[in-house]
C-alpha cells in the first residue's frame, strides 16, 4: 500500500467549482424547455426535411424561395414587423423615461398605457373596424371637419396590421422600458445636474446610454411578437395580399393543407429570420455599457 | 404645487399618449355600444339598443364553460410555471457554475422565437403522444413561453435582494429550504405576484400555442372568440362583440389587480424612496 495523497472528496472538489446540490432546483425547468422546445424544434427541422409533396430533403426550402406565392410572404412580413416594432420602441422610451418620477397620478397613466395588453388580437380587431373603418367613428369625424374629402382606407390592408401591432405591441414595450427607467439610481442624473448638465445633456449623456441595452431587449422581444403575426393579418389586414404573412402560411400548409411537413419548413424559416434580427440587435447590444445603472457610494 | 413647464419634446410626447389614450378608448367604447346595439350600419351610434346578443352569448356559446376551461389552463400555468421557474431563477441570479451560459440560454430561446415555429412540430408531437387536442396539451404547450417567463423577470428580482439577508440565515443555520420558504419567499412576493399575473394575462391571451394545440371542449375564450369572428356570417356580430367585452373585461380585471397591489416596474427605486423620507 502506497500511502495516498490526502485528495478532498469529489464532493468537495465539484463544490469549488460550484456544482453541489442546490443546482438542482434548476434541473426541472430545464427538462422541460428540453422536451417540449428543444425537441420539437429538432423533430421540426427533420420534419421540413422530408417532404411530403416533394423527393429531395430540401425540395420544401427550394419550393419556398421559387415560388412567389411563398417568398413574398416573408417580405410582407418583414415589411410589417420591423416598422411597428421600431415605432413601439422609439416611442415608449421617451414617455418611459418622463414617467420614471413621481407625480400626481403617475400609477393611473401607468395603468391605462398597459390596459391594450388586455385587449386581446380579437378585441383590438373588432374595435378598429369599427373605428377606423370606411364608415367609421375616425373617417366620420374627418369627414364632418372637412380634412378629407373621401374616406381614408385603415382596415384591410397594411395600416389595419401595422396599427394594431402598435397598440398590443406598444404597451409592452412601455412596461419594460418603464422598469429599465425605473432602474437607473436618481442620484446619478441629480449627479450631472450637479456638474451643469442641463435636461437634454442628462438625457444624452446619463440616461440615454443607460437605457440602450434595455431597449435592445426590448427591441427584440417586440420583434418577436410582431413577426409572427397572425391573429390580427387575418381579421384586419388583406389574407390575400399585402397581409399573407409567415405565420398565416405556416399554419395553413400544417393544418388546412395538411402538410406538417411544408408547415415545418415555413416555421423554420420563420424562426431562422427572427434568430438573425436578435443576434444583429444583441451584437449591436454587446458594443454597449453594460455595468450596474446605480450610483457608488457618497 | 411646483409649477410644470414643458419642452417641444414633452409636448409631443404627452400629445403622442392623449392620442393613444384616445384612440384605445374609442375602440373599447366601440365595441361595448356595438354588443348592445340593433342595427349599425354608417352611422354615428346604432339604431337601437337591446341586450339580446348578451342572452344568445350565454345560452348558444356555452360562455359559461369557455371561461372556466380558460380559467382552469391559466392558473395551472400559471402554477406550474411558478413552482419550477423561481427555483431556477434563484440559480441563474445567484450562482456560478461551468455550462451557467448555455443553461440561461436555453430557458431565454422558447422567448426568443415566435410561438407559431415552435408550435407548429410541437402540436404534431403532442397529437402523436395523445395529448393533443385536449387540455393536458393546451397545458403542456402554454408552459413553454411562460416557465421562461417567469424565470427572466425573477431572476433580476432574486438578484435584488440583499446576499447579505441570505448568508445571515445559512449562518444561523437555516438550510436551502428554510431560506427558500421563509427567507426568499417572503422577500420575493411582489415579484412572484406579478410575474404571476403577468404570465396569467399572456396565457389567457395567448392565441396560437392554444389554436394549434386544443380540441372542441379545451378552447380556451380567446380561441373561441377567433373562431367565432372569421366564420363571420355563422354568430351575429354583435354576439362576438358582447363574447369580445367579457374577453376583455376578465383579462383588465386581472391586470388591475395586479397594478393595484404589486408595482411589476422596480423593488429597487421604492424601497430607495422609502429610505429617503
Amino acid at each position: 500500500m502506497t500511502a495516498t495523497v490526502v485528495q478532498p472528496s469529489l464532493r468537495l472538489r465539484l463544490a469549488e467549482r460550484g456544482v453541489d446540490l442546490r443546482l438542482l432546483l434548476a434541473v426541472p425547468a430545464v427538462v422541460v424547455v428540453l422536451v417540449l422546445f428543444v425537441y420539437p424544434f429538432v423533430f421540426g427541422i427533420r420534419l421540413s426535411l422530408s417532404p411530403q409533396r416533394f423527393t429531395n430533403p430540401f425540395d420544401n426550402y427550394r419550393a419556398f424561395f421559387s415560388d412567389p406565392y411563398y417568398y413574398s410572404s416573408l417580405l410582407n412580413t418583414l415589411v410589417i414587423a420591423v416598422p411597428a416594432t421600431f415605432v413601439n420602441v422609439f416611442a415608449a422610451v421617451p414617455i418611459a423615461v418622463r414617467m420614471r418620477r413621481a407625480f400626481r397620478g403617475r400609477r393611473l397613466l401607468a395603468a391605462a398605457l398597459v390596459v391594450p395588453v388586455s385587449l386581446g388580437t380579437v378585441f383590438l380587431a373588432d374595435g378598429m373596424l369599427n373605428v377606423l373603418g370606411p364608415a367609421g367613428w375616425l373617417n366620420k369625424a374627418l369627414l364632418g371637419l372637412g380634412l378629407i374629402d373621401d374616406p381614408i382606407r385603415l382596415t384591410n390592408n397594411w395600416w389595419g396590421v401595422f396599427l394594431s401591432l402598435v397598440v398590443s405591441g406598444f404597451p409592452f414595450a412601455f412596461l419594460l422600458m418603464l422598469a429599465y427607467a425605473s432602474g437607473i439610481d436618481p442620484s446619478l442624473e441629480n449627479a450631472a445636474a450637479t456638474l451643469g448638465a442641463n435636461r437634454s445633456q442628462r438625457f444624452r449623456y446619463v440616461i440615454f446610454p443607460l437605457l440602450l441595452p434595455g431597449a435592445a431587449v426590448t427591441l427584440c422581444l417586440n420583434f418577436v411578437m410582431a413577426f409572427s403575426v397572425f391573429p390580427s393579418a387575418v381579421l384586419l389586414g388583406d389574407p390575400s395580399g399585402s397581409s399573407r404573412v409567415l405565420a398565416l402560411i405556416a399554419y395553413q400548409e400544417a393544418q388546412e393543407r395538411l402538410d406538417p411537413s411544408m408547415g415545418s419548413a415555413v416555421a423554420m424559416l420563420l424562426a431562422a429570420a427572427q434568430l438573425i434580427f436578435v443576434v444583429l440587435v444583441l451584437g449591436a447590444r454587446s458594443l454597449l455599457y453594460t455595468g450596474p445603472a446605480t450610483g457608488g457610494k457618497g | 404645487m411646483r409649477k410644470v413647464v414643458l419642452s417641444p419634446s414633452g409636448w409631443l410626447t404627452w400629445a403622442g399618449v392623449a392620442v393613444f389614450l384616445t384612440f384605445v378608448t374609442s375602440l373599447i367604447v366601440a365595441v361595448v355600444v356595438s354588443s348592445f346595439g340593433t342595427v349599425w350600419l354608417g352611422t354615428w351610434l346604432p339604431a337601437g339598443f337591446t341586450g339580446k346578443w348578451w342572452e344568445q352569448t350565454w345560452s348558444e356559446f356555452g360562455l359559461g364553460n369557455t371561461l372556466l376551461v380558460t380559467l382552469e389552463v391559466a392558473l395551472l400555468v400559471v402554477l406550474i410555471s411558478v413552482l419550477l421557474g423561481v427555483p431556477a431563477a434563484y440559480v441563474l441570479a445567484r450562482r456560478t457554475f461551468p455550462g451557467k451560459k448555455i443553461v440561461s440560454l436555453l430557458l431565454l430561446l422558447p422567448l426568443l422565437v415566435p410561438p407559431i415555429t415552435y408550435g407548429i412540430p410541437l402540436a404534431t408531437l403532442l397529437y402523436q403522444w395523445g395529448l393533443g387536442g385536449n387540455m393536458t396539451g393546451v397545458v403542456l404547450a402554454n408552459l413553454v413561453p411562460s416557465l421562461p417567463f417567469v424565470v427572466l423577470t425573477m431572476t433580476p428580482f432574486v438578484e435584488q435582494v440583499d446576499r447579505r439577508v441570505e448568508d445571515a440565515a445559512r449562518t444561523l443555520g437555516a438550510g436551502t429550504p428554510r431560506i427558500m420558504f421563509s427567507v426568499l419567499g417572503p422577500l420575493l412576493l411582489p415579484g412572484i405576484l406579478a410575474g404571476a399575473v403577468m404570465v396569467l394575462v399572456r396565457t389567457v391571451g395567448m392565441f396560437e400555442l392554444t389554436f394549434l394545440t386544443s380540441g372542441a371542449d379545451s378552447e380556451t375564450l380567446v380561441v373561441a372568440l377567433y373562431a367565432a369572428k372569421s366564420g363571420a356570417g355563422i354568430r351575429a356580430d354583435q354576439t362576438v362583440d358582447a363574447i369580445a367585452v367579457v374577453y376583455m373585461l376578465s383579462t383588465v380585471l386581472l391586470l388591475l389587480v395586479a397594478l393595484r397591489f404589486v408595482n411589476p416596474t422596480q423593488l429597487v427605486t421604492r424601497v430607495k424612496e422609502a429610505a429617503n423620507d
